[in-house]
């Protein structure tokens, strides 16, 4: 049993909920009870959709449990295709249907639907919601696209020299994190490099676009974790090679170039030439005024993909010092591993919202980058923050086309990051004259409020819950507490922490404002 | 699909002829019981709730709550996981080991639910054993109680039912020959508690009580002497628990506009034998404000047609207000559950031939909605941007939980609630 406060992921139907709600011609008809029809407000509220999810929950209660639920789901099955007339069905169980052992596959198939029956085997008990997608995209993409496999070990026809090459871009599902702006901002780094977009799934695509997908020369990999198995079961079956670089960062978008360039085998400089007049990051990063970022101290938590590509945009591209990097996503935790490494610090794998939270409270960071979850913890904490993946709440759907990916999403990264911190002579006065009756702890960068100074309220008061203080018998004495206060609220944790472990080290038993200033110049950067 | 049947309004004003109800059953969309816990958390400041459950249940906890509204809840999930299920840890001693970790990390905690959910319930897992258990390991300090919430037995307002009712037992008894007290039912806004708590003083009231109460200590105690008012439509078995303890129900219409409000407090002076003229005097301004307040909206509102899908129980005294305070014409009242005893005071009261139906099949309702084209309709979360994209406005019903909407001083609030989204269509022009 794991005590859980706060979820990173949904169980593993829901990740399947998101496919078949990303593509068109698709319906899922999920053995469930009721309450499991919140799902719906995932899609309708937080992402705005406009149609209920393709879902069909058999909604079975407790005295159904005596009778027959497998007829139930039978009927419940006949009834949505001949409502919905799908061109595809998905046949499934949640948590609750899983023990009581229905068979929904079998059930389904002694229907005999006149259209393809694909039956998900999503273990809720050990399985998460991103597993689930991977999973029900590689079933869907098996079962369609099965049938116009060649023989096995039939190697790649040549392209044709006069067409141009094709690619499929995979991964991208409802509710993923800004999958629809990487998916226009995909496309469009394709067409500069002259590749042609074969099929997009499975967001908009339908039934018959993945029969289709063998057709393409080789497959765009956007989201591993979710296209990831399609698409080594692609490259098995069709001889299709796939994409190993996610284009996040300005970096990661050159090498994506380089890497389509040489699968699709065509002259990357135009491609490149075209990025560096809609790039802005890279000049505002050298510009003066980004000066005061360099070496912020930040925190990185999210999927394993968004987690690995924000570490190298904020260590190479914006001048932070990564000082911790982890995910939820246990599944990918060898690569958040490697990637931590190369940062020189140690990952946080683990999907408990309280490590996490005891983690940004022991390192103190002045930019927290994670999830909807970290910018909880940051905010209470009094730490910037901004979010950079799944899971998602409605503010992170916005209205703009805002991708994370190609060169138009590292503009969006830079202004994204920076925008919560506090701009660079506000800063320095804030240190300078802390004293002044205006400033006060909670001051804000002008540019965040309409409130002058005065700080917005909070969500809700943080209930009294003791987050891993550390350990810490040395006494302040009055005056260096006094002279801690004059050090702006977003550093002082860092300063108070430094300093007590500089006098623990030092085996000093008082901390005088002597021993702040030591400790300031021990470990001043 | 032609089974529609008109209810028809009990003729000769007892109140005991059925209505006639639509059954159309099929699959439903709404939430379990668990959704409760949104509000009752807060409500009980010293509670804690922990569903004994499976992601799904964490998932669904949060995402009813708006997604981590509050950065630390008093709720929480403990994860029923495979080697659970496998055998291969008693499960019995791992909920012991998380209740012990989640109440060492929260000292502040007084009461502790031990919330069951549809797997829990499915494995049977015996939370009854497991809280008594707990409940002496953790004697004196926290008290620990168990409900279920699963979406098997309950839909969404029936959890606060589960939880109140699992309360009842442990209330104290009130002191024998105590004189006859009042006891308001059903979790109500802070706000509204402390409104009614001074209508009643004002009517002359003594000894009254809300239940929950704020903090687990202060439950109220109850007895023979109890007379208690429902607060909400959706507590059958807390009341069932209460008068099982010697408490007398007094039937009345729920506390919903102006005249709900004056029916319900009349309810209580009658029992407690209030002067009409104490009765009134306590009243009259709250009465009239309300009334002032709502018929501002009347012109706005009157003749409009509203649809209700099954959502919160509360959707027969809002149809009989909308109907009857601003001249609403309800095309279909759905329901999640028809409790026709505490409702039989709404009923009386909804104008003749409302249509009424019990847990209808969500897809034929919207067949229904789209063919009747209603002016408003009050609908879960999941249905109602489709609806608005559709060209309907309408009224997402969780908001009509989370909003005080009791008593004469919220009677505006509540019909605001309801014009907001005519007011908006009509504002927008893009």
């Amino acid at each position: 049993m794991q005590l859980t406060v706060w979820t990173y992921e949904g169980p593993p139907h829901i990740g399947a909920l998101r496919v078949a709600t990303a593509m068109q011609g698709v319906h899922y008809v999920l053995h469930a009870p009721q309450g499991d029809t919140y799902a719906d407000l995932l899609f309708t509220m937080i992402e705005r959709r406009d149609a209920r999810p393709p879902v069909t929950y058999t909604t079975f209660q407790a005295r159904d449990l005596g009778s027959d639920t497998a007829q139930l789901y039978k009927n419940a099955a006949a009834e949505a295709y001949e409502r919905y007339r799908p061109e595809a069905m998905l046949v499934g169980a949640s948590c609750t249907a899983e023990l009581i052992q229905d068979d929904p596959g079998g059930l389904a198939r002694a229907l005999g639907l006149p259209v393809p029956v694909v039956p998900l085997e999503l273990p809720a008990y050990q399985r998460k919601e991103t597993w689930g997608a991977a999973e029900t995209f590689y079933h869907l993409v098996r079962a369609l696209a099965g049938p116009n496999a060649p023989p096995p070990g039939t190697p790649r026809p040549a392209r044709d020299p006069a067409r141009r090459p094709r690619a499929n871009l995979l991964g991208a599902t409802a509710l993923g994190f800004r999958h629809r702006d990487d998916v226009a901002e995909v496309r469009r780094l394709l067409d500069s490099l002259g590749v042609e977009v074969s099929v997009t799934a499975p967001l908009g695509a339908r039934p018959a676009d993945l029969a289709r997908l063998g057709e393409a020369d080789f497959n765009v990999v956007l989201y591993p974790e979710i296209a990831g198995t399609a698409a080594r079961w692609l490259e098995r079956t069709f001889a299709q090679p796939y994409t190993r670089t996610v284009p996040i960062g300005v970096g990661a978008t050159r090498d994506f170039l380089a890497e389509v360039a040489g699968l699709a085998e065509v002259d990357p400089a135009p491609a490149l030439a075209d990025g560096e007049t809609r790039v802005r990051l890279p000049w505002w990063s050298r510009s003066i005024d980004s000066t005061y970022l360099t070496g912020k101290r930040v925190f990185i938590f999210g999927d394993a993909t968004h987690a690995v590509a924000a570490a190298r945009v904020a260590q190479d591209e914006m001048g932070f010092a990564v000082v911790g990097l982890g995910t939820y996503a246990r599944e990918q935790a060898r690569e958040v591993r490697a990637a931590a490494e190369r940062y020189g610090v140690e990952a946080l794998i683990t999907d408990d919202y309280l490590d996490v939270e005891a983690k940004v409270a022991e390192l103190q960071p002045e930019l927290v980058l994670g999830t909807q979850m970290e910018r909880h913890i940051a905010k209470r904490l009094g730490i910037a923050c901004a979010v950079i993946s799944a899971p998602v709440h409605v503010q992170d759907f916005p209205a703009r086309t805002a991708p994370q990916m190609g060169f138009e999403g590292a503009n969006v990264l830079f202004d994204t990051w920076v925008h919560p911190l506090m701009m660079g002579l506000e800063e320095h006065l804030l240190a300078m004259f802390r004293e002044d009756f205006e400033f006060r702890d909670e001051a804000r960068g002008s540019h965040l409020s309409g409130q002058g100074h005065a700080a917005p309220p909070v969500d809700a008061p943080p209930a009294p819950v003791s987050v891993a203080a550390p350990a810490n018998d040395v006494a302040w004495t009055r005056e260096a507490e006094s002279e801690l206060h004059k050090i702006p609220f977003f550093v002082r944790g860092k300063a108070r922490r430094n300093t007590e472990r500089f006098a623990a080290e030092q085996g000093l038993a008082q901390i005088t404002v002597e021993t702040l200033y030591d400790a300031k110049a021990h470990f001043g950067r | 699909m032609t089974g529609a049947v008109a209810a028809t309004r009990p003729g000769g004003g007892e109140g005991c002829t059925e209505p006639a109800v639509r059954h159309d059953p099929g699959q439903r969309a709404v939430f379990c019981g668990l959704t409760g816990i949104v509000w009752l958390h807060r409500k009980i400041q010293d509670a804690f709730f922990l569903v004994v459950g499976s992601r799904t249940c964490a998932h669904l906890i949060q995402s009813a709550a708006g997604v981590m509204i509050f950065a630390e809840p008093r709720f929480a999930t403990a994860i029923i996981e495979e080697r659970d299920l496998a055998g291969l840890a008693d499960m019995n001693e791992e909920l012991d080991r998380v209740v012990t970790r989640l109440l060492e990390r929260r000292p502040d905690i007084k009461l502790l639910f031990l919330v069951g959910s549809c797997p829990s319930e499915v494995i049977k897992l015996d939370l009854k054993r497991a809280s008594e258990r707990l409940a002496t390991r953790f004697a004196p300090g926290v008290r620990v109680l168990n409900y279920s919430g699963s979406g098997i037995e309950t839909t969404f307002t029936q959890g606060e039912d589960a939880c109140l009712a699992s309360l009842v037992p442990t209330l104290a008894d009130d002191p024998a020959g105590a004189p006859p007290s009042l006891l308001v039912v059903g979790a109500l806004a802070d706000v509204v508690e402390d409104q009614l708590a001074r209508l009643f003083d004002q009517m002359g009231l003594r000894r009254f009580g809300f239940l929950p109460a704020r903090r687990s200590e202060a439950m109220p105690a109850v007895g023979p002497g109890t007379r208690f008012l429902l607060a909400q439509p959706y507590l059958g078995d807390t009341a069932r628990a209460l008068e099982a303890r010697g408490a007398v129900h007094l039937p009345a219409p729920f506390p919903l506009g102006a005249e709900g409000t004056t029916l319900w407090l009349k309810a209580a002076a009658d029992a407690f034998a209030v002067p009409s003229a104490n009765f009134e005097a306590a009243t009259v301004l709250g009465r009239q404000r309300a009334e002032r307040a709502i018929a501002r909206y009347r012109d706005r509102l009157a003749g409009r047609r509203v649809m209700f899908f099954p959502d919160s129980q509360l959707e027969v005294p809002l149809a009989r207000f909308l109907a009857r305070e601003i001249g609403m014409q309800p095309v279909e009242v759905a329901t999640p559950y028809l409790h026709r005893r505490h409702l039989a005071a709404e009923l009386d009261l909804l104008p003749d031939g409302t249509v009424l139906s019990e847990a209808p099949d969500v897809d034929r309702q919207l067949d229904r909605c789209r063919e009747a084209r209603p002016d408003l309709t009050v609908c879960g979360l999941g249905l109602a941007n489709p609806l608005e994209a559709e060209g309907l406005s309408t009224k997402w019903s969780i908001e009509l939980l989370f909003t005080p909407l009791q008593g004469y001083d919220q009677a505006a609030d509540l019909v605001d609630l309801f014009a907001r989204p005519l007011v908006r269509r009509a504002a927008l022009k893009v």
